[in-house]
């Protein structure tokens, strides 16, 4: 399981409320959602974000409330993975569970810059950022976690009978 | 090596002898819990499983209070989905307008939870009902639709922290300060993971109040859970409130900390966590004249009884200031109706506050007191993010009901002490 895209940096401590604010909540539809992510940070996010890019965050990444909406919005924005030093439990959890893939790694979150072309490969548990050469490791995924992600989801996951 | 609280009532619920930090685990929770935003969400996950029934539809509760009642069409969509699945499935636990409160309030209020109990929610808050001795916790809609269906969750064991509560706390503090306290000593990621476990001489002190909002933002810490030890006034509590029969869980004499914290009651004064985090707390010596546009007074975290009584206190006889709105938000039918008889409705109206229907609304920016640019508020919620009560421009300061309520009084962010004093 292997994603390459641009990085898109950001620091400690960003909130669901941030990521997806509740103004936005009277709606489940991921494309809507997507619309507004990250804006009252970033208000030029939801426009630049390519298909694939990678998220880097620092520590705590995804604090604060336990909607869903959060990693929904990220996704359907099109970032392929994020990175972070560390996460919020809820969100890490719901990551998961909508199949967004998501690992903790204080180095490479420490050292990316903004636009680095990054290679995260979560069978090896190693994330590679190709405009400098430098290699991190991190936690591989189980297999029942990648194929969690690959197949869209828990849900998916249970509908074609995988877990 | 013994267990904690936490560590005991997850591995009853998972059917073992014991666990440790770190294990994971399947439990089977006694009672599943979303809202009006998450609900809809878990249950189009439902709907794809292929599940015709949910697995017990005693044990799952759904609440309509984020944006309830209504706020636009497409809050309306989302509770009708929500009302249509509870008649379909024949869930007896859903509360809808006039009957529903803040589902933190609501639940404990209405015996849902006892002690010994796990409870997994599809709300951060979920949390609270640690004040009960249970095991109580926030997933997302996926793992709501999961367990509804199945009745199983996995979790890790959590390692705990042990947070010793001692001597007495002073007038006008509660347990927001002391929650605000711990999470200023700690940090909003100090607990991430972990359970934060309560004990000590100081608890005796702590109304029941006071233990729902400490353990309500425990989250606010990273936490996965806060719970409390059972004591006379947890089982009067349930007692009252027709809660089915508590098991009591305490922990081994040999449970594993991985962190032990003091906190000296005494020692507490009345805090206030500046924007736009909840672990930057000031109190008083460091607070200067900040003047404000808004005060909320309610949540899942400060809408009880209690905290109406802690502000009606300081409104009586008032005005609040010119300039300043003052939003009072009873967290339940029962509490409005409580502090109707109780006629503290009348001394907010006449003070100049009004008074809302049961609502999360203004916590999250909802609606209900949006912030407008540069504006801003002294709330009794929960978390002062970016934007989290209106435009990205506002800002939220965190606070105990006695301060909200003085702050109304003056127009700028002030201790009970002062205005209290006016009277001396």
């Amino acid at each position: 399981m292997k994603y390459e895209g641009n990085a898109i940096c950001f620091g400690d401590h960003v909130d669901t409320d941030v990521i997806i604010p509740a103004r936005y909540l009277n709606t489940g539809d991921p494309a809507e959602l997507a619309l507004h992510c990250m804006e009252d940070i970033d208000k030029t996010f939801a426009g630049r974000v390519r298909k694939g890019d990678i998220l880097v965050a620092g520590e705590n990444f995804g604090c604060g409330s336990s909607r869903e909406h959060a990693p929904i919005a990220l996704k359907a924005c099109g970032i392929s993975v994020v990175i972070a030093k560390s996460f919020a439990r809820i969100f890490y959890r719901n990551a998961i569970n909508i199949g967004l893939a998501i690992t903790e790694c204080p180095e490479a979150a420490a050292a990316v810059s903004e636009g680095d072309r990054l290679e995260a490969d979560f069978s090896l548990g190693l994330i590679r950022n190709l405009t400098t050469g430098a290699e991190y490791r991190t936690e591989p995924f189980p297999p029942f976690i990648q194929q969690i992600i690959e197949n869209g989801g828990l849900i998916p996951a249970i509908q074609k009978g995988i877990i | 090596m013994g267990m904690t609280m936490t560590q005991k009532i997850l591995a009853a619920h998972a059917g073992m002898q014991a666990v440790q930090a770190g294990q994971l685990l399947l439990i089977e929770p006694d009672r599943i819990l979303g809202n009006d935003i998450t609900s809809p969400v878990a249950i189009r996950a439902f709907a794809r499983l292929g599940k015709e029934h949910v697995f017990d539809r005693d044990k799952i509760t759904l609440v309509m209070d984020h944006f309830v009642p209504n706020k636009d069409i497409k809050a309306a969509e989302q509770c009708r989905c929500c009302r249509e699945f509870s008649r379909e499935q024949g869930i007896p636990h859903f509360y809808d307008a006039g009957r529903m409160g803040i589902e933190h309030v609501l639940l404990p209020e209405q015996g849902l939870v006892t002690a010994g109990d796990a409870v997994i929610g599809a709300d951060s808050h979920t949390c609270t009902y640690g004040a009960l001795g249970a095991f109580s916790t926030g997933v997302g809609s996926t793992d709501m639709a999961c367990g509804m269906a199945t009745g199983k969750a996995w979790f890790k064991v959590p390692p705990a922290i042990r947070v010793n509560l001692t001597g007495t706390k002073r007038r006008f503090v509660s347990g927001k300060d002391i929650i605000l306290h711990l999470i200023g000593k700690i940090g909003v990621d100090g607990a991430r993971y972990c359970s934060l476990e309560f004990t000590g001489d100081g608890i005796a002190s702590l109304s029941m109040s006071d233990r729902f909002c400490i353990c309500n933002m425990a989250i606010e810490a990273g936490a996965k859970n806060g719970i409390f030890p059972v004591d006379a006034q947890t089982l009067e509590y349930l007692k009252a409130h027709g809660a089915k029969e508590p098991v009591v869980y305490a922990p081994d004499k040999d449970a594993e900390y991985i962190r032990e914290i003091e906190i000296n009651l005494p020692d507490v004064t009345p805090t206030v966590a500046f924007p736009h985090l909840p672990e930057n707390t000031r109190t008083f010596d460091e607070i200067g004249e900040i003047p404000i546009d808004q005060v909320v007074i309610g949540s899942c975290t400060n809408g009880r009884l209690e905290d109406l009584r802690a502000a009606a206190e300081i409104l009586k006889g008032r005005k609040c200031a010119e300039n300043v709105r003052v939003i009072v938000i009873p967290a339940t039918q029962q509490i409005y109706l409580n502090a109707m008889e109780e006629g503290l409705l009348r001394i907010f109206i006449e003070s100049g506050a009004v008074v809302s229907t049961p609502t999360c609304g203004p916590c999250l920016g909802g609606y209900m007191g949006i912030l407008a640019k540069g504006e801003r508020a002294v709330a009794t919620t929960n978390r002062n993010f970016v934007g989290r009560m209106g435009h990205p421009e506002s800002e939220v300061y965190l606070a105990n009901p006695a301060v909200a309520a003085a702050s109304a009084v003056t127009g700028r962010i002030t201790s009970p002490e002062e205005v209290m004093n006016d009277e001396i």
